[in-house]
């Protein structure tokens, strides 16, 4: 394993983004073609590696960061945004990007998945959509739909469905695309333009359970069970839907551009949207709030902030703050 | 002592001319703080040590709050039971504590309220109106605030009658502006007719009034205008011949700060170069982040402008899983929250701990358990701060007793949490939160900011760091996330030196081994004055033991035991893990007895010494209602162990609170 830097000689590969250690995830996961993914979209944007954090949560998912020689924290059940909004916040410098299931986002970490979405924070989020909980051994996701009976249910869901794309839209992600992790090509692109969006992106991927989402298979996906026989996923950027919502946009081009995206995100079944749902450009980032109250906070972010002189006396000057409350 | 009955508790303030104790009460939102506000500022700018005491309900407008403000030339650390002067603004106010005014004292009520029946004051606790109701009628005495009046006055206090409208009407002639405005200044007439009682010079509260709205001119003019007519008012139609109370200003120019507890926490954190902090509203830890979000930014002796990024998340599962990531990046970090907040973090400090992150969580305790009493104060929370989070991992517990400590200590767990790379937990209380106090300003010379070990990772470093590599103190050097040549894994699961995840049991066993021997360092590192103090006469039989906001009265007790030839020390333990057992066990050899003093139901820290040392408290002295301790009444505590009680749990109770 080596430390990715590019160099003038050397464009950076896939290769400078994996690590020799085994993966256990069971053959033929979904998991393998996002990792793989997000491994080229790492060195197609030629990052540092010591500049980028993959945070995954709990959950075969949460295993992903294990797979990259980068800074790579599992964290929580439900918990990866609050750690990556740590993690940049303090440090905006980094690249982050979340890895995270379906159940860990939008069962156990969907109080954090809505406020993320207030923030708009600069960072991406990949979500593993395969409506199973892996790793216990095939429960409901949220993600699955009412009616539906997985193997590993003793009977049929009885609970209703999220919709991730809705859900991640209307609580403010401000980039928000699906991929199906056997299209790698295209899941790279998807990853590329959403750690290059400027703000909170999300990316819905559909991905098998080969073990225990016994309904949607590969094969379901390639539309084997169809007249047609055609795949049910088309991709937007072969239609004329346009995602984006450019900056200063009004506020009828915005609920416009809701619309257009509530009837796409809505389609499922025989048919199924992928590629750039929404492209909001005419929202501010965290960090340009932030920059509003605090002026130096990109130049003296918290993790690069001087707090000690070389003899470890506080840098901080309280004279102001004790002159408030100063009697005699 | 009839301590669960609307009774006198005691009589035992003395008049003198060197301190008052005086209260104010009235509804939320009535502006109660704000007369406190005044009263103690203009005592402060006197150069008189103050106390302030807050009690207030779970509720925004209208249920019933209270300010004891206790001012001396002599250094105050805890509040009295009983007052000397009572300000009151409505019915409920005189009828609840027109009982705590000491013979000799005097307290103002409002005309319009004399013929209010008792049972028909809102918000008063049925509990409090039949202890109030059955103590009239067994006196023979009407059951409305006439009643309360009459037997104040049979109790020898001097009742003064104070018509607020009118003297608000009166102003607004004079300064020709309308009632309304005019209304404005009731607080400060209330403050300055207590104070023109005590004859104190009017001046120091013009003074106060500039500090609290510095260039309001117009509103300064208004409110001295105020307290001139409440001065003339008071010399004009009272006769205060018979309350002897006067209050002179101290000549002492020593500088003093006047703040609160939560205020004392937020400038330590800014001192120690904390740079983030995430937060959720929660009683009585909010204030703290509220604090420090209005002083973002601040100057800094490197010239560049200082600043806090506090963030409001939307939980405490958040709060803390935020503030692990930043620290995560090098920036001290910390969340600040009380018992319910906590219980919601755990999880989160278990990340931290086997991550070794260091991490500092803030913890104001309040009543509990589950929401229990939200505005009130309790050190219920220990165990829960010692043990909370599945399984083991090693943590600092650092408790403060007052204002000054929990400054400095503020500042000092973010040493203990770089330098041990684990989590602290400064553990505080709701009435070290609301508690105002003059005290000598912070001096940041004390505070040495100890980084503890961060990696150099840099200079040809190749594949990844070996972040959690087994070390002889348990600490390994920290790179943190950014530094070129540092990367590593960082897991809440079982991990290799590089933070991959395994469940190898010969790794398993060294980096349980590795961490936990941290605490075995940090126990050999830290000071003993650090972690426990001793008050009193060192040399004394008579041992208290106790921890956090109990030691300013527990302190002015053994000075009182002192007065009469009696002679205990108080043993004060501040860190709460690792727990100084060995320090403890040489110093408890020669107590006897050994009472445990504590503001919960078991007696926390009494177990947690026994499971630490053996030792067992001979006596336990709890408090659980709720309310902080005061001096007196633990003095009489004393002197009953001293004498000999057979009670082995004594609870100190006062209904009047």
């Amino acid at each position: 394993m080596t430390t990715a830097t590019a160099t003038a000689n050397r464009k950076l590969t896939a290769k400078d983004f994996q690590v020799p250690f085994p993966n256990d995830w069971c053959p033929g996961c979904g998991d393998f073609g996002i990792i793989n993914a997000v491994q080229q979209a790492f060195a197609r944007l030629e990052l540092e590696a010591h500049k980028v954090a993959v945070v995954g949560g709990i959950g075969c998912s949460g295993k992903a960061p294990y797979y990259f020689p980068v800074y790579g924290v599992h964290t929580l059940h439900g918990r990866l945004l609050p750690f990556a909004h740590g993690i940049k916040l303090a440090n905006p410098e980094m690249t982050i990007v979340g890895v995270g299931g379906d159940g860990d986002g939008l069962g156990i970490g969907a109080g954090h998945f809505v406020n993320a979405g207030r923030r708009n924070l600069d960072m991406t989020y990949i979500f593993f959509n395969n409506e199973v909980y892996g790793l216990t051994k095939g429960q409901a996701a949220p993600t699955l739909a009412m009616g539906l009976q997985p193997k590993s249910l003793p009977a049929p869901n009885i609970q209703g469905q999220l919709n991730p794309l809705m859900m991640a839209m209307s609580v403010g992600f401000t980039w928000i695309g699906r991929g199906y992790s056997y299209n790698v090509k295209k899941v790279v692109d998807l990853i590329v333009a959403a750690i290059e969006h400027p703000g909170l992106s999300f990316i819905d991927i559909l991905q098998p359970c080969p073990t225990y989402n016994n309904l949607h298979t590969k094969d379901w996906y390639a539309g084997k069970d169809l007249d047609s026989g055609q795949p049910r996923i088309y991709w937007l950027d072969d239609t004329d839907y346009d995602p984006v919502i450019p900056e200063g946009a009004d506020d009828a081009a915005v609920l416009g551009k809701m619309n257009e995206f509530l009837t796409k995100a809505h389609e499922w079944g025989d048919e199924i949207p992928a590629g750039v749902f929404l492209d909001n450009r005419a929202t501010s980032t965290f960090a340009d709030r932030i920059e509003t109250r605090i002026e130096n906070y990109r130049a003296q972010p918290p993790n690069k902030r001087e707090i000690a002189d070389e003899s470890g006396r506080p840098t901080a000057d309280l004279s102001e703050i004790f002159d408030e409350v100063r009697m005699t | 002592m009839a301590d669960r009955r609307y009774e006198p508790q005691s009589e035992t303030v003395t008049i003198n001319h060197d301190e008052l104790a005086w209260r104010v009460g009235g509804p939320q939102g009535s502006g109660v703080d704000t007369a406190a506000g005044i009263f103690q500022r203009a005592c402060a700018l006197g150069g008189l040590n103050v106390f302030g005491r807050r009690e207030y309900y779970s509720n925004i407008m209208g249920r019933h709050s209270y300010f004891d403000v206790r001012v001396a030339h002599h250094p105050v650390h805890s509040h009295c039971d009983e007052v000397q002067l009572l300000t009151t603004f409505e019915d409920e106010s005189l009828a609840r504590h027109a009982i705590s005014v000491v013979e000799g004292g005097a307290l103002f009520y409002a005309a319009k309220d004399v013929e209010k029946e008792v049972q028909g004051i809102t918000y008063l606790d049925l509990r409090a109106k039949d202890d109030l109701i059955a103590y009239l009628e067994e006196r023979g005495l009407p059951t409305t605030l006439g009643g309360v009046l009459e037997d104040a006055r049979q109790r020898g206090v001097q009742t003064y009658e104070a018509d607020f409208d009118k003297l608000v009407e009166s102003l607004a002639d004079q300064l020709d502006i309308v009632s309304a405005l005019a209304a404005r200044t009731t607080n400060t007439l209330a403050v300055a007719m207590s104070l023109a009682l005590v004859e104190y010079p009017r001046k120091y509260v013009y003074d106060a009034l500039a500090k609290i709205w510095p260039g309001r001119q117009k509103i300064i003019d208004m409110n001295v205008a105020a307290v001139d007519l409440a001065y003339q008012f008071v010399r004009d139609t009272y006769d205060t011949s018979k309350f002897e109370h006067r209050l002179t200003p101290s000549q002492s120019k020593e500088p003093r700060i006047l703040l609160n507890g939560n205020q004392a926490v937020a400038m330590g954190k800014i001192a120690a170069g904390m740079t983030f902090q995430s937060y959720y509203p929660i009683s009585p830890a909010t204030d703290e982040s509220t604090y420090l979000e209005a002083h973002e930014t601040f100057p800094s002796t490197n010239g560049a402008r200082g600043s806090v990024l506090v963030v409001q998340t939307e939980d405490e599962i958040s709060a803390v899983c935020m503030a692990a990531g930043a620290a995560l990046t090098g920036a001290r970090s910390a969340t600040a929250t009380s018992g319910p907040g906590f219980a919601l973090m755990v999880e989160g400090l278990g990340w931290a701990g086997i991550n070794e992150v260091p991490l500092v969580v803030t913890l104001y305790q309040r009543g509990g358990p589950s929401t229990g009493l939200p505005t009130r104060s309790e050190q219920g929370d220990l165990f829960l701060a010692l043990n909370a989070g599945h399984s083991e991992f090693p943590r600092i517990v650092l408790a403060s007793s007052d204002l000054e400590e929990a400054f400095y200590d503020a500042a000092a767990a973010f040493n203990y949490a770089e330098r041990y790379q684990t989590v602290v937990i400064h553990i505080l209380d709701k009435s070290i939160s609301s508690k105002t106090m003059s005290v000598p300003p912070f001096d940041l010379e004390r505070i040495r900011i100890e980084r503890g070990e961060i990696a150099s990772p840099n200079g040809g470093h190749e594949g990844p760091y070996p972040r959690f590599k087994p070390t002889e103190s348990g600490i390994s050097p920290r790179p943190l996330l950014g530094m070129p040549g540092g990367m590593h894994w960082l897991t809440g699961g079982e991990h290799t030196q590089y933070g991959r995840v395994t469940e190898d049991p010969v790794v398993r066993e060294q980096q349980m081994e590795k961490r936990m021997r941290k605490l075995e360092t940090a126990a050999r590192e830290i000071p003993v004055d650090e972690k426990l103090r001793v008050y009193g006469d060192p040399a004394a039989e008579f041992t208290i033991l106790s921890w956090g906001s109990n030691k300013g009265a527990i302190v002015e007790a053994i000075e009182l035991l002192a007065e009469e030839g009696c002679a205990a020390r108080l043993i004060q333990v501040r860190i709460m893990s690792p727990f100084p057992g060995p320090e403890l066990e040489e110093l408890l050899a020669p107590a006897k007895p050994l009472i445990g003093v504590e503001a919960n139901f078991s007696g926390q820290l009494a177990q947690v010494l026994r499971q630490h040392t053996g030792i067992a408290c001979d006596k336990l002295v709890v408090k659980y209602n709720g309310r902080p301790m005061a001096a007196r009444r633990l003095y009489e505590t004393f002197k009953t162990i001293m004498d000999g009680t057979d009670e082995t749990k004594i609870v100190l109770r006062n209904p009047n609170e």
